[in-house]
């Protein structure tokens, strides 16, 4: 017998809120079978990738290290989404927002002072920004699809930082490693909690989640994206600037993702390196889509995605958890929320199709 | 006398008391914590997976006296020091943190855990509980060089670099001058396709290298993929980090192989036994970490036997695969005959040997 999906008229909003909760609990359900199946404990393993990392202070702020570039990079990425705006390539410019405000410490390098910081902050939000402003242009201008822009960017990206590395700003007693020195105590973020690692970038990443908040709940610019994203048509009409949208969403996004990559080289790792970020770029997306493109939505979602990195490896250390385990296990979160996701919007039907004019009707009569 | 049978019985208890202390230690000697951070999941092959061969037989040799835990894929980045710092805060006495990209993390931790071993590998920052440990692996590269020399018929030799950092460089120039020592028509031209672990980046390398004239594709990247690129198009290949003989029987002649083994378990007695100082350990052929697979049963004899005759003067003294004279790529000598070039020089390489092709990236 065929199953097929039909769409609701109108999805329940106790659902909307209640899926992310109802899909957290189907994953710990699920991966209890899986981890019992491998041969561990399941409440043990459970409670090594859940609880163990927030049972001490150092715990709670590095689950805040870990979510900030998540979190500042998926808030502005929502922007666009919301005006289907699709900037794929925001590990592209976090690592511009590195270079911009790494290159600055090295500049000062020695002549340092109070300034410095703040300096570099600017100039890691003007080099993310002018990175987004490239697929911004050519979207404008010429219509080129901005994921693929921004996508190819992040390698263009990738291979100016090794460049940098390898090149001028190889730090000379360094044996020849592609690493900058470490930057200088005014070249990096102050500590929110002394003894840890929390640092400056997680006060920004909250700081983004009430603005984001404020932009898309109380601005003329934020009602305007939300109706683009919803009819581009009806925008139109409104007489909306589109171009406009594409190239607000795309600079914030950029700034944003340059901030949370000027952080983690200002933060907690102090130098310019190859790798300065595991993807946050590409995380943040899922990260985005997760919190349902609302501020308080990522943060959460931020958080938890945090939570299944350091859980992963605390279960790792504690009870010998392969790490391919805990991937799987982040695989069936993201699963089962989709899965929740295509069952609020749409109902299982079992048998053939209702004819489509009685679909149309039902359809109208639902709005 | 009874002061006598006083102090003879205060004696006994205390030799008693003693007795039972020893035997308690003894019995409650916990087995020391051993911590891996890998750079790369384990899998079945490459630089990771030779780490993890390394822990299983620190296992095995100590038995209970030891308990190892190991963390995998971390990234080079800021999560680098959570990961260290938690088998730290874990109990962990001795951590091994097994790429480069740990070494500032590694000294950071190290600072706050002043009574927990670390081994940094393939770094040059030590402190008082930090030691750093790699392997002379262009010893290896060298006697592949006299190998390469006499099977190329084309004369141009496939390099695949990973990052140019002095480690590959040194390898690619040992090969080189092992290479031309025997064939001083030939030439090696390298690819970099920055990444250690790239397949797709390497298999399209090893084809370019194959398509400019290269029958023999050496690595210094970790995935099999050039070696079966090799397999396909009948060219010879030189496996890196494992035996992967098995990616590619008729092309691999053989592997320069990491071991880790004997390294891991003379550092964690000495851990265990209190005898473990912070050193600086660079090790090669002689040391054992690092082998030559299997040779390619279609290479002649007399390569075989002069190759191993090369391996074995490697490891008696005899011959340093950087003795000059040595020629830089301009034809100069820059290291004159009979000199050796220094390891500190050999440690921040930078700069080609003659006989390989481009420039290095600046």
């Amino acid at each position: 017998m065929p199953i097929r999906l039909e769409p609701r008229g109108e999805a329940s909003v106790a659902w909307v809120y209640l899926t992310p909760v109802l899909a957290v609990g189907l994953t710990v359900i699920a991966g209890g079978v899986l981890f019992a199946a491998l041969g561990f404990d399941p409440f043990r393993t459970l409670h090594a990738i859940f609880v163990e990392p927030l049972t001490s202070l150092y715990g709670l702020t590095e689950l805040g290290v870990k979510a900030t570039p998540l979190v500042l990079i998926a808030i502005g990425l929502s922007f666009g989404f919301r005006a289907n705006v699709w900037n794929i390539g925001a590990e592209g410019q976090l690592t511009l927002g590195a270079i911009f405000g790494g290159g600055l410490a090295l500049w000062f390098y020695g002549q340092e002072g109070p300034w410095l910081l703040p300096a570099m902050i600017l100039a890691g939000a003007v080099g993310g920004a002018l990175w987004a402003a490239i697929p911004a242009f050519l979207k404008t201008h010429f219509n080129a699809n901005e994921i693929l822009t921004s996508l190819m960017l992040t390698y263009v990206a990738t291979q100016l930082l090794a460049f940098l590395g390898y090149g001028p700003w190889r730090y000379p007693d360094g044996f020849n490693f592609p690493q900058s020195r470490m930057f200088c105590y005014d070249a990096t973020m102050p500590l929110l909690v002394p003894g840890t690692r929390l640092h400056l970038g997680f006060g920004f990443a909250l700081f983004a989640v009430a603005g984001g908040w404020l932009l898309i709940a109380r601005t003329l610019i934020g009602f305007q994206i939300k109706v683009i994203g919803l009819t581009s048509a009806a925008a139109a009409y409104a007489g909306f600037n589109r171009n406009r949208i594409i190239w607000f969403t795309l600079l914030t996004g950029g700034g944003l993702a340059g901030i949370a990559g000027l952080s983690e080289v200002a933060g907690p790792i102090g130098q310019l390196v190859p790798s300065i970020s595991p993807g946050y770029g590409f995380t943040a997306i899922i990260v985005a889509f997760l919190g349902r493109l609302h501020p308080l939505g990522i943060l959460a979602a931020g958080t938890l995605m945090a939570l299944s990195y350091l859980g992963a490896e605390s279960a790792q250390i504690i009870i010998g958890l392969p790490l391919a385990a805990t991937g799987v296990f982040q695989g069936m979160l993201l699963f089962f929320l989709l899965a929740c996701d295509v069952l609020i919007r749409f109902r299982l039907r079992l048998g053939r199709p209702v004819p489509a004019a009685a679909v149309a009707k039902s359809a109208e009569a639902g709005a | 006398m009874q002061s006598n049978s006083l102090a003879g019985r205060a004696a006994r208890l205390l030799g008693l008391g003693a007795g039972i202390a020893l035997l308690a230690s003894a019995a409650l000697a916990e087995p020391l914590k051993v911590g891996f951070v890998y750079v790369g999941p384990v899998g079945d092959h490459g630089w990771t997976y030779q780490h993890d061969q390394g822990r299983l037989a620190l296992e095995a040799a100590l038995g209970d006296q030891v308990e190892t835990t190991y963390v995998e894929s971390v990234p080079e980045g800021a999560d680098a020091d959570r990961v260290i710092r938690q088998l730290a805060a874990s109990g962990h006495e001795l951590i091994f943190t097994t790429s480069f990209g740990y070494m500032n993390p590694t000294v950071r931790v190290a600072r706050s855990f002043p009574n927990v071993r670390f081994e940094h590998a393939t770094g040059y920052q030590r402190a008082p509980n930090v030691s750093t440990y790699a392997a002379r692996f262009y010893e290896g590269r060298y006697v592949v060089g006299l190998v390469a020399g006499r099977m190329t018929k084309s004369n141009v030799i496939g390099y695949i670099g990973s990052h140019p950092i002095p480690e590959v460089i040194r390898g690619i120039n040992s090969f080189t001058l092992a290479l031309r020592s025997v064939n001083p028509e030939a030439e090696v031209r390298v690819v970099w396709v920055n990444s250690w672990y790239d397949p797709g980046r390497e298999a399209d390398a090893a084809k370019a290298l194959i398509d400019q004239g290269a029958d023999i594709i050496l690595q210094h990247t970790d995935s099999p993929a050039p070696v079966q690129a090799a397999q396909e198009r009948g060219v010879w290949a030189v496996g890196q980090a494992s035996d992967m003989a098995r990616f590619g029987p008729d092309a691999h002649l053989t592997a320069i192989v990491d071991i880790w083994d004997a390294y891991y378990i003379d550092h964690t007695k000495a851990a265990i036994d209190g005898s473990w100082t912070s050193q600086d350990t660079w090790g090669g052929l002689a040391d054992d970490m690092l082998r030559l697979s299997d040779w390619n049963a279609a290479i002649p004899a007399d390569v075989v036997a002069e190759a191993e005759a090369a391996k074995a003067a490697i490891m008696s003294g005899e011959l340093h695969p950087f003795r000059g004279p040595v020629r830089n790529q301009a034809g100069e000598v820059v290291v004159p005959a009979g000199d050796i070039v220094p390891d500190g020089d050999l440690l921040s390489m930078d700069w080609y040997v003659e006989g390989v092709q481009g420039s290095v990236p600046k």
